[in-house]
């Protein structure tokens, strides 16, 4: 493990510790904050009574599809964009203001249309992932080499052959910008609208036992949250290293 | 002389482009309309003139001036805390090196699960929806800032020494103008990401402001001013951010 590494680790056991302390002293109210160490109990005994399975299933299920669709339909609407510079000019715009339209607001309106069921939570997810996922191809096609296709051109490559066999791992780098992003973003919304307004799921339990004052429940779901946020950051990031390790040994 | 004529033909050409999608997103409204019809959401013109209504009422201006009070004061908070700690942690490598998997990982974090433990610290109110704004834009401000004084050309440095620069010198005439466009972008997300964080605070446990507006007619089935909100912010949204888009375009051509 590298220096900044351990010093990172350090970092993050200090302010826990930190705030294990305040709690414990009394110096930060119980009402406010649980030591970190009874919400890592709490977690650990819903884990094992089953009390989140069905609360994980529907939001993972839900971040799945979201995730799934953002990035096929995301990257098959960048090859076409791509490939018609008149309808790219036309999106542009589009794609230049979309992240700054606060989306949430539109969740009303999906339950309004799909009904309160999962797919407004699967909209919501999908529309603030897919365009990360437009825009990251796009940046992706525009870098490939265009000797790349000149050679795919005299192997007399189909198009498909063309696509997967020389544009695709050409573009990577910036296809896996788009995945992780369209991961986090499909996270985010999912959680969010499950949060703000829904029947089930890991946001609906927090917002429930904020209502309910349950604040070990509350904050043990925090926790999850965190812990999955990071270990997912985590996860993605050596998987990108090792792409990039071996690309630049190709 | 030509450059002038071709960045006003372009200018022009982008919006042509920009008209010519919001007609085709007008045309896309009104379809979704026909298709669900009047229980879930209201026809363009519909939206509008309800819009023109609720811009007459004294109720939805104080709904506006309470999200526009929140939102100043969190943009402010999140660009001058974000510039500092994005300043500080640039200029100290290892800091930065330690810090920034921590914030990405804040960054990708559902901030709204959060919320409670804000509500909880600061009460309900607008201190809770200023803290939540400013936690959802102080991040990428940080990041952008740290990355631009990370991408400062060293021989520029150099050359400040060489010539005997004072330290302020130094920052006015070197670090100012390669830092500028880039911490410009951070504010630019910031920007948008602060807005959603006020919005996203008012929906949950607010009693004012424009995203308890859209919250309380969805649960009082006032589809038409829920809709007509919606469509205020992003019109405020969407010409905020192209402002702020045409001026960091404007600031990264000339660096």
């Amino acid at each position: 493990m590298s220096r900044a590494s351990l010093v990172r680790l350090a970092v993050v056991a200090g302010f826990l510790l930190f705030l294990e302390l305040l709690t414990r002293t009394g110096a930060i109210d119980r009402l406010v904050l649980i030591p970190p160490s009874e919400m890592a109990v709490h977690l650990w005994s819903m884990f094992r009574s089953g009390a989140l399975d069905a609360a994980m299933a529907e939001s993972f299920s839900n971040i799945a599809i979201a995730f799934l669709l953002s990035v096929t339909l995301g990257f098959a609407a960048g090859l076409i964009i791509h490939a018609l510079p008149r309808l790219r000019r036309l999106v542009d715009p589009l794609l230049a203001s979309y992240y700054a339209v606060p989306f949430f607001v539109f969740y009303p309106l999906l339950i309004a249309i799909f009904g309160l069921n999962r797919w407004p939570l699967i909209a919501i997810g999908f529309a603030f992932g897919a365009a990360a996922m437009v825009i990251a191809t796009l940046n992706g096609l525009d870098r490939v080499p265009r000797v790349l296709r000149k050679v795919a051109r005299v192997h007399r490559l189909g198009r498909g052959e063309e696509i997967f066999l020389v544009i695709l791992p050409a573009a990577s780098p910036h296809l896996f910008t788009g995945l992780k992003l369209a991961l986090a973003y499909s996270f985010i919304g999912v959680l969010a609208g499950e949060f703000i307004l829904s029947g089930g799921g890991l946001g609906y339990s927090i917002a429930y036992a904020y209502d309910a004052f349950d604040n070990q429940t509350m904050y043990a779901l925090m926790l999850f949250v965190l812990t999955l946020a990071v270990v997912l950051n985590a996860a993605l990031h050596l998987w990108e290293q090792r792409l990039l390790r071996r690309r630049r040994r190709a | 002389m030509s450059t002038a004529i071709v960045g006003e033909r372009q200018w022009l050409r982008r919006a042509l482009d920009a008209a010519m999608m919001l007609v085709l997103l007008v045309i896309a409204w009104q379809a979704l309309y026909a298709a669900v019809g009047e229980v879930a959401i209201t026809s363009p013109l519909g939206t509008v003139v309800k819009l023109a209504a609720l811009l007459h009422s004294q109720a939805f201006w104080r709904n506006v001036s309470a999200s526009a009070n929140a939102l100043a004061v969190s943009v402010v908070i999140a660009s001058a805390a974000g510039v500092a700690a994005g300043l500080a942690l640039g200029f100290h490598r290892f800091s930065g090196v330690v810090a920034e998997p921590i914030l990405t990982a804040l960054y990708t974090l559902p901030k709204v699960t959060l919320y409670p433990l804000v509500l909880l610290i600061f009460g309900l109110g607008i201190s809770a929806k200023i803290a939540f704004g400013v936690m959802h834009g102080v991040i990428p401000v940080i990041l952008f800032t740290m990355s631009a004084v990370r991408n400062i050309d060293p021989v520029h440095l150099k050359t400040a020494r060489v010539l005997k620069l004072t330290a302020l010198q130094t920052a006015a005439t070197i670090l100012a103008p390669a830092v500028v466009p880039e911490i410009f972008t951070g504010l630019r997300v910031g920007f948008a990401l602060t807005l959603l964080g006020v919005i996203i605070g008012e929906m949950f446990a607010s009693q004012r402001g424009l995203g308890f507006l859209i919250i309380n007619s969805m649960n009082t089935h006032d589809v038409p001013t829920m809709m007509a909100v919606i469509m205020a912010l992003i019109v405020f949204a969407v010409i905020v951010s192209s402002t702020l888009l045409a001026i960091d375009r404007r600031l990264h051509r000339r660096g």
